[in-house]
């Protein structure tokens, strides 16, 4: 590998770059999933390429390809350099990356149980005996589940003398059924529809449990259909910790992407509300609320050992006590972040939220595990505590808008909070707000004990697109005066 | 690209190695580039050469899909081998069909352009800064992205089917912005030189200029005129639904009402693989001839579409509508199973101009496109999302003045049902996979749910 990445490093300098890296990637996929007590996918991928990126008269320019060979490398590194001359046709202000990052270092993902290592015959055994205790009831239409196991090894070499190995290993999964019955349609899925995933090992999927979960998710399913439809009105809203993941996802990761707020994703995902002049200066949500970036979280999803500009793992705060403080940072925003801010751009250090979604991709700023820290509260005390409201978990869709600040969630399933109590359910529940007004209504937090990370293995962004694996932490939360019952 | 006798001589070696009872063996060629802008300049150019086999080995009634983009001897050897070791973990699966077997296909245009194929990075940058260019000299920021792609599919299994096509395309978006307003405009073709990348900056551009200073508006339910843009989004969402997996799961708009008049009699959705406009393909990721299917024939719900296996499980033929087992380019795609998929899809224009669908309405919206749209509820097709890009008031029969975004939960089906007018131009964007076409809608009501303050 290291004679490939001296050759693209020697090859993009003497064509006239200022800086290049490469990445070499080696990627091996697991994907298992069974449909109606049928095998549906039994599948592997097995990739292999490099990316190499380059500035060229402060325009960037980048190449890839699966053709991992001496003589490929030599042209796609003269490509990126073509490509970046292109670039600075048209530039009004040259890439400036601030201070060297220069690494050498090994990274692995520590897990106990290697999933490769599991049979596939266990895997589609446990996914198998899931499927058939989720069909309790005839209502039931479809079952499904899915295993996944991803083992990623990389290499990154830069010009500036970073030389970094990473192995990454995750693994997740999912069930879920579905009841028809008279034209209603209802899901339930555990721990949600798009997956939980770590990184971790076999481990995960043994903690996960899908035996023990399997039927209740299908009576809850078919409960759902004789459900009352969610009411429509303003009322106290508690979330359940996974939907409050997509949440923070939504409403904190997004707007704090610093490549959203300047400009460059405006034509595709957007920007943001959480402009430069707003830091350290913007209440986000109440006292209780602090977010983190946090890569170094165990076993989180977002968690690694080097970004993909070769920067170091690290935990940045976002909010603290419900004021806005951070972003999330590459080398070139930081550098922009601190002229724009009269600081000294020689000091600004990336936050290493540079992510690629493979070799064939450049990296963007991407969310790490944006955790919501821990507060105080035991789950029975905070629904004790409210006379009335509505208890929401697993989320069903999302949406909200280009500048992150009007949303709307739906969950596949609710209860009715009534003086201190959970209640009758609700089906088709959804709830709407803006971002800093929702966040401002949080009054309570509940405590380690009920907190934890979720895997978010479908986060998309970019033009080519991306999917990013990004981890979310949080402990149920309870949100006064919040709009619910949107749909009719 | 390989070329037909390399791609094809690939898939013979893997053929040939195979210890599996079936073999079907997919190769999928990749040579794409985009250049990316923001804040007028050009701030991401990347290229990619990819490509990957997809090999399914069967044993008995047992699959297993691997792919590889090692395709050497000793590589292709392993991940057979590997295949079949899989593929003997599994239980029987009853209702694998088999592989196809030989079908002759359609002598039908493959959407193949040379000028796209070659397209380079200074004719994009080029065309990209016409955009800037007219972006500066309106003060307005513009962004986008300008893609040319190149690919290349080869199909063959044991049963001695064979497929071969090489196809391009290529897409463009642009949106423009000021400090209170945006526009926007996109396109999509087959061949690069279909698309006129100034003028669609001029139309971006424009946009943004004339929604400045936008005032607020209290939701509600009101009349639209939805440009294609947005029409575009009722007809990828409606025509999802017509997969013959969710039709016959009962996920489907579709499921048990087929036959039934529950559209206008105006709308005519139909998948259609030969039309000209969009992106003429012969052939499915089962090397089965694509056919055209009415989904919506005249207001009255049509039939789905369907790949073999879904196609035998309902007692219905393959309408060639197969996917990729699964997507070997993403990271994270390991599974599949999406089933029967239109990539195609086209809702018939009526013969109203945009002009004409405005002087009808007294006091209604005006929407260039909608944002983040996502299903509330799957059997009415509830939609959620936001208007983006252009959204103006309607008065008295002319355009107003600009409004602030506003959120909708509306059922697409519901909306749909009843219709004012429908445009003569159908416009194409890149879609879920393949491309899509619409024309503007005139609609008598859409149900707004928020506001946003911008």
């Amino acid at each position: 590998m290291k004679t490939l990445t001296a050759l693209a490093l020697n090859q993009a300098q003497l064509l006239g770059a200022s800086y290049a890296d490469i990445r070499i990637l080696e990627t091996r996929e697991q994907g298992v999933s069974v449909r109606n007590g049928t095998v549906q996918d039994a599948n592997e991928v097995q990739s292999v390429g490099f990316g190499v990126r380059v500035i060229v008269d402060g325009a960037w320019g980048f190449a890839s390809s699966a053709i991992l060979t001496a003589t490929e490398v030599e042209q796609v590194t003269a490509q990126a350099v073509a490509i970046a001359r292109a670039s600075a046709l048209f530039l009004r202000q040259p890439v400036d990356l601030g201070p060297a990052e220069v690494h050498q270092d090994i990274y692995r993902t520590p897990y106990e149980i290697d999933p490769f290592g599991v049979p596939m015959e266990d895997k589609l055994a446990l996914l198998l005996e899931a499927d058939r205790l989720m069909r309790s009831d005839a209502a039931i239409k479809v079952t499904y589940g899915n295993l996944v196991s991803v083992r990623r090894h990389q290499f990154f070499a830069s010009t500036e003398g970073s030389d970094v190995e990473q192995e990454l290993v995750e693994t997740g999964g999912c069930i879920m059924a579905l009841a028809v019955k008279d034209g209603e349609i209802q899901r339930r899925s555990y721990p949600n529809i798009f997956r939980d995933q770590h990184t971790e090992g076999w481990e995960f999927i043994q903690r996960l449990d899908f035996l023990g979960h399997a039927e209740r998710v299908g009576s809850e399913a078919v409960a759902l259909l004789s459900a009352p439809q969610c009411p429509s009105g303003v009322t106290t809203l508690i979330l359940d910790r996974t939907q409050l993941g997509l949440q923070i996802h939504e409403s904190c990761g997004h707007p704090t992407e610093l490549d959203r707020v300047f400009g460059t994703e405006a034509a595709y995902a957007g920007t943001s509300f959480l402009t430069p002049d707003k830091l350290g200066n913007f209440r986000y949500g109440s006292e209780l609320v602090n977010l983190t970036a946090d890569a170094t979280t165990p076993g989180a999803l977002g968690t690694f050992g080097y970004d993909d500009e070769g920067v170091p793992a690290q935990r940045v705060p976002l909010v603290q006590a419900g004021q806005f403080v951070g972003y999330l940072t590459s080398r070139e925003t930081a550098t922009q972040l601190a002229r724009l801010r009269g600081e000294d751009p020689a000091q600004a250090r990336s936050g290493a939220a540079m992510r690629a979604s493979g070799w064939n991709r450049i990296p963007l700023i991407r969310m790490t595990n944006i955790n919501l820290e821990p507060g105080e509260w035991e789950f029975d005390d905070l629904i004790a505590d409210t006379d009335e409201g509505i208890y929401m978990e697993t989320n069903y869709s999302w949406s909200i808008d280009n500048l992150r600040l009007n949303f709307q969630f739906g969950t596949e399933m609710a209860y009715e909070i009534k003086n201190g109590q959970l209640g009758q359910m609700y089906k088709n529940a959804t709830y709407t707000g803006i971002t800093p007004e929702f966040w401002s209504g949080c009054d309570a937090i509940c405590n380690e004990k009920h907190w934890g990370v979720w895997g978010v293995p479908n986060c998309g962004k970019g033009q080519p697109s991306q999917v990013a694996h990004t981890g979310h932490g949080a402990a149920p939360a309870r949100f006064r005066n919040v709009r619910v019952g949107v749909m009719k | 690209m390989l070329g037909q006798t390399e791609v094809q001589h690939l898939l013979e070696r893997v053929l040939h190695r195979s210890p599996a009872d079936q073999t079907e063996v997919l190769f999928l060629g990749l040579e794409e580039a985009l250049t990316r802008f923001a804040n007028n300049e050009i701030h991401q150019n990347v290229a990619e050469h990819n490509y990957g086999l997809i090999i399914r080995a069967a044993i008995g009634q047992r699959v297993v899909a691997i792919s590889t983009t090692a395709t050497d001897d000793a590589s292709i050897e392993q991940a057979l081998e590997r295949a079949v070791a899989l593929a003997k973990l599994q239980p029987e699966n009853p209702e694998f069909p088999g592989f196809a077997e030989p079908v002759p296909l359609p002598e039908t245009t493959v959407a193949y352009d040379e000028a796209t194929a070659t397209a380079t990075p200074e004719s994009r940058a080029r065309a990209v800064g016409e955009v800037i260019t007219y972006a500066l000299s309106n003060n307005v920021n513009a962004s986008g992205a300008f893609r040319t792609s190149r690919y290349e599919w080869g199909l063959a299994n044991s049963h001695g089917l064979r497929a071969y096509a090489p196809t391009t395309l290529a897409d463009l978006t642009i949106v423009g912005m000021t400090e209170t307003s945006s526009g926007y405009a996109a396109d999509a073709a087959w061949r690069f030189a279909d698309i006129d990348v100034a003028a669609r900056g001029r139309e971006a551009v424009d946009k943004a200029v004339q929604s400045q200073n936008p005032r607020p508006l209290e939701p509600g339910d009101y009349p639209v005129v939805l440009e294609p843009y947005a029409a575009q989004d009722l007809v990828n969402f409606v025509g999802r639904g017509a997969s013959g997996m969710s039709v016959h799961e009962g996920q489907s708009w579709m499921s048990g009402r087929q036959g039934e008049a529950l559209f206008d009699k105006r709308i005519t959705l139909v998948d259609d693989p030969q039309d000209q406009a969009l992106w003429p393909l012969p052939f499915d990721f089962e090397g089965q001839p694509r056919q055209r299917v009415k989904i919506i024939k005249a207001g009255v719900v049509g039939d789905a579409v369907y790949n073999r296996l879904w196609g035998e499980k309902t007692g219905h033929a393959t309408t060639g509508h197969a996917l990729p087992a699964f997507s070997p380019f993403n990271p994270s795609q390991a599974i599949g199973g999406s089933g029967p998929f239109p990539i195609h899809l086209a809702l018939e224009p009526g013969t109203a101009s945009l002009q004409e669908m405005i002087k009808g309405i007294d006091r209604g919206l005006y929407i260039t496109r909608f944002n983040y749209t996502r299903v509330v509820h799957p059997r009415e097709v509830v939609i959620t999302g936001l208007t983006r890009d252009g959204t103006f008031w309607i008065e008295n029969g002319a355009l107003a003045y600009p409004v602030q975004n506003l959120r909708f939960t509306q059922s697409y089906i519901e909306a749909l049902a009843e219709v004012i007018a429908i445009g003569a131009e159908a416009q194409c964007e890149r879609g879920y996979f393949g491309l899509s076409k619409a024309p503007a809608l005139c609609l008598p009501r859409f149900r707004f749910t928020g506001t946003t303050g911008f």
